[in-house]
C-alpha cells in the first residue's frame, strides 16, 4: 500500500508526516492537491503531522489546500497536528478559515409535476398582476380625462412627440417599402391572369385592414415599448418610483398615464400615414409595371374600400397602443436585479408586446371578417 | 527612511484642457502601511488614484508602482502589475450579471489554473474572511450596502495582492458597517502584510487605519507624514479637518 506513495517525497508515511513544499501559492496548489489525493485516500494511521518547515511562501490558496487536507482527515478521526509553523503561516492560518464554508446541501430536484405546477402557478400569478396593473392604468387614464388637477403639465405633448412624431420617418419609409413589395410580388401573377386592376384591391385592402396597423404597432412596440420598459425599470431600480410614492404622487398617474395618452393619440395617426404610404407604394408599382395611372388607381380604390375597413384599422391601432404601453409598463414595474434586470425586461417587453399585438390582430380578423 | 518604498510619485503634473489638476506632486508610499490620501473636492485625489492604478496615462512626471514605471510600462507588464494589485472601487463595481462567487472567481479563473473544488474552496475562504459565507450564490442586487462593500473587498483580494487600493470604501455606510469594514482592512494589513492605499474622508476610519497621511489641496501635496504628525500639524487646513471635521 505504501509503495506508490513513496514516489512523492513530501509524503512521509513512516513518520506520519506530510511535509509541505517550499512554495504553496495559487500557481502550485492545483498540482499539489492532485498529488495529495492518492495520499489522502490511502493514509490509514491515527495521527498526521503537517510540517511547514520548508514553507517559504504560502497564500490563501495554499492555506485552502492545507485546511482541506486537515478537514478530510478530521472526518476520518485522524488527529492533525501542524508543525514548524512560521509567524507568517500562523497569521494566515488564523485569518483564513474554511470552517462553516462547506457547500450547503442542495435540495433534491423536484418532481417534474411539481415544477410544471410551479410554472403554471407563476404564470397565473403574472396574469393576475398584469390584469391588476391594467385595471389600475385604465382607472387613472379615465380619471385624468376628467380631472386636470395634478396632471403633469406638458408631459402629454412630450410623450406624443416621443412616441408618435419621432416615429413618423421610420413608419412611413417602411410602410412605403412594404406596399411596394406587396404590389410587386402580386403584379406578375395578376398580369398573367389579365387581372391588372385588382392590384388596387389587393394593396388597399391589405394595407388598410392588416399591414398598416400591424407594421405601425410592431415598429412602435420596438421603438417606444422598449423605451417605456427601460425608463420605468430604471426608475424602479434607482428608487425614483419609491420617491414619487413618498411624495404622495401616484407613479402610475405620474409616469404611465401621459405615455398612455401619447400612444393612444398618436398611433391612429401613424397608422393612417402608414396606410397612405403603403398605398402610394402600390400605386408606384401599378403605374410602372401594370400601366395603371394614379387616376384609375384612386377611382378603383374608392370602389374597393369600405368605411368598415378604415374604422377597424383605426380601432385596431387604438387597441395596439394600449397593449404596447401596458406591456412596457408591466415589465418596467416588475424589474429586479439592477442594471442587468433593466436589459432583460426591455427585451421581454418588446417580444411580448409584438406577440400580443399579432394575437390581438388575429382576434380582430376573426371577429370582423 | 529605512522602510521599503512600494510607490513613488515624482513631479507628477496633470492638466485637463487649460485646467491644471495636479501640480508637481511628489510623495512615497511604504510597504505594510495604510496610507491615506486626503483632500477636499477637486483637490486631485481621484486623479492620483487613477494614475496609481494605471487608469490614466502619465502626462508629465514619474509614477512607480512596485518598481514599475507607469509612464513607460508595456501592456504585458501592466497586466502583470494588475495581478499584484487589488482595487476596491467606491460603489463596489461588482458585475451585476454574476453571483458574488462568480465575481470573486473571475480574476482567479482568468489568471491561474485553479478550478473545480479548489477554486470553490478558495472563494469560500475569501467570503469567510469578509463574513459573507452565506452570500456565495447571491447576486449583487440582493446584498445590502455593507455586504456589497465586503464582497467587493473579497474580489479585490482574490489573487492575494500585496498592494490594495481603496477608493472611499466607507462612502454611504453606517458607522457599524464602516467599523467592521475598517477592521477587515486592518486585518489584511496586520495578518497578511498587505499594503493599503486609501482615499477617504471618514475621520473615524482615518483614526482607526492610517499609518501615514498625504494631504492634498488644489492639486498640491500640502502634508505628508504620520497620523501623529498630522494630528499635531500647524497647517490650518489639516487642523480644521482633524479637529473640526471641516474640509474645503
Amino acid at each position: 500500500m505504501d509503495e506508490p506513495l513513496k514516489s512523492y517525497n513530501q509524503f512521509n508515511v513512516e513518520d506520519n508526516k506530510l511535509i509541505l513544499p517550499q512554495k504553496l501559492e495559487i500557481d502550485q496548489v492545483e498540482q499539489f492537491y492532485q498529488q495529495s489525493k492518492d495520499f489522502l485516500q490511502a493514509y490509514d494511521k491515527s495521527k498526521l503531522h503537517i510540517d511547514f518547515k520548508n514553507i517559504e511562501a504560502i497564500d490563501s490558496a495554499g492555506i485552502t489546500v492545507v485546511e482541506l487536507i486537515k478537514h478530510h482527515f478530521e472526518k476520518k478521526n485522524v488527529a492533525v497536528i501542524y508543525e514548524n509553523l512560521s509567524e507568517t503561516a500562523e497569521k494566515k492560518l488564523s485569518i483564513f478559515s474554511l470552517a462553516s464554508t462547506q457547500a450547503e446541501e442542495k435540495p433534491d430536484k423536484e418532481h417534474i409535476l411539481v415544477r410544471v405546477g410551479d410554472k403554471a402557478w407563476n404564470f397565473w400569478h403574472d396574469v393576475v398582476k398584469f390584469v391588476v396593473l391594467t385595471a389600475d392604468i385604465f382607472y387613472w387614464t379615465l380619471h385624468d380625462l376628467f380631472s386636470t388637477k395634478s396632471r403633469r403639465k406638458g408631459e402629454f405633448y412630450n410623450q406624443a412627440v416621443t412616441i408618435g412624431v419621432k416615429a413618423v420617418p421610420i413608419v412611413t419609409t417602411l410602410a412605403f417599402i412594404i406596399g411596394l413589395v406587396l404590389a410587386l410580388q402580386s403584379a406578375a401573377q395578376l398580369r398573367s391572369f389579365g387581372a391588372n386592376i385588382y392590384i388596387v384591391d389587393l394593396t388597399v385592402i391589405a394595407m388598410m385592414r392588416e399591414m398598416g396597423p400591424l407594421i405601425t404597432a410592431i415598429l412602435v412596440a420596438g421603438r417606444s415599448g422598449s423605451a417605456i420598459a427601460a425608463e420605468i425599470a430604471t426608475m424602479k431600480v434607482t428608487s425614483e418610483l419609491d420617491a414619487l410614492t413618498t411624495m404622495a404622487l401616484n407613479p402610475i398617474r405620474f409616469v404611465v398615464v401621459p405615455k398612455m395618452y401619447g400612444a393612444i393619440f398618436t398611433l391612429p395617426f401613424l397608422t393612417v400615414l402608414a396606410n397612405l404610404m403603403g398605398i402610394i407604394g402600390g400605386m408606384v408599382v401599378a403605374y410602372f409595371y401594370l400601366d395603371i395611372s394614379p387616376d384609375i388607381f384612386i377611382n378603383r380604390m374608392s370602389e374597393s374600400l369600405f368605411i368598415r375597413d378604415i374604422l377597424t384599422g383605426f380601432a385596431k391601432s387604438l387597441f395596439f397602443a394600449g397593449i404596447i404601453v401596458l406591456t412596457g409598463c408591466y415589465y418596467g414595474f416588475h424589474v429586479d436585479k439592477g442594471a442587468e434586470g433593466v436589459g432583460k425586461v426591455t427585451t421581454s417587453a418588446v417580444v411580448v408586446a409584438i406577440t400580443l399585438v399579432i394575437i390581438a390582430d388575429s382576434i380582430f380578423g376573426l371577429l370582423f371578417y | 527612511m529605512d522602510q521599503e518604498e512600494i510607490i513613488k510619485v515624482s513631479n507628477l503634473q496633470v492638466t485637463f484642457g487649460e485646467r491644471q489638476v495636479l501640480e508637481d506632486v511628489s510623495f512615497s508610499i511604504y510597504r505594510n502601511q495604510v496610507t491615506v490620501i486626503l483632500g477636499g473636492s477637486g483637490s486631485g485625489k481621484t486623479t492620483i488614484l487613477k494614475h496609481l492604478i494605471g487608469l490614466m496615462a502619465v502626462q508629465q512626471g514619474e509614477v512607480k508602482v512596485l518598481d514599475r514605471n507607469l509612464a513607460s510600462i508595456e501592456e504585458e507588464q501592466q497586466e502583470n502589475l494588475y495581478h499584484k494589485i487589488g482595487v476596491f472601487f467606491q460603489n463596489g463595481a461588482l458585475l451585476n450579471s454574476m453571483t458574488v462567487a462568480e465575481n470573486i472567481a473571475l480574476p482567479i479563473e482568468q489568471h491561474t489554473n485553479l478550478s473545480g473544488e479548489l477554486l470553490e474552496k478558495v472563494i469560500r475562504l475569501k467570503l469567510n474572511l469578509v463574513n459573507l459565507a452565506h452570500a456565495y450564490d447571491l447576486y449583487p442586487s440582493e446584498l445590502s450596502g455593507g455586504m456589497l462593500k465586503r464582497a467587493a473587498l473579497a474580489r479585490a483580494i482574490a489573487l492575494d495582492p500585496p498592494l490594495l487600493f481603496c477608493d472611499e470604501p466607507g462612502a454611504g455606510l453606517d458607522p457599524i458597517s464602516l467599523a467592521s469594514l475598517d477592521n477587515l482592512i486592518l486585518n489584511l494589513k496586520n495578518q497578511l502584510g498587505i499594503s493599503v492605499v486609501l482615499v477617504t474622508h471618514e475621520v473615524a476610519s482615518i483614526m482607526r487605519l492610517a499609518d501615514r497621511i498625504i494631504f492634498l489641496d488644489k492639486g498640491r501635496v500640502v502634508f505628508e507624514g504620520s497620523l501623529k504628525e498630522a494630528l499635531s500639524s500647524e497647517i490650518d487646513l489639516i487642523n480644521r479637518f482633524f479637529h473640526k471635521g471641516q474640509i474645503d
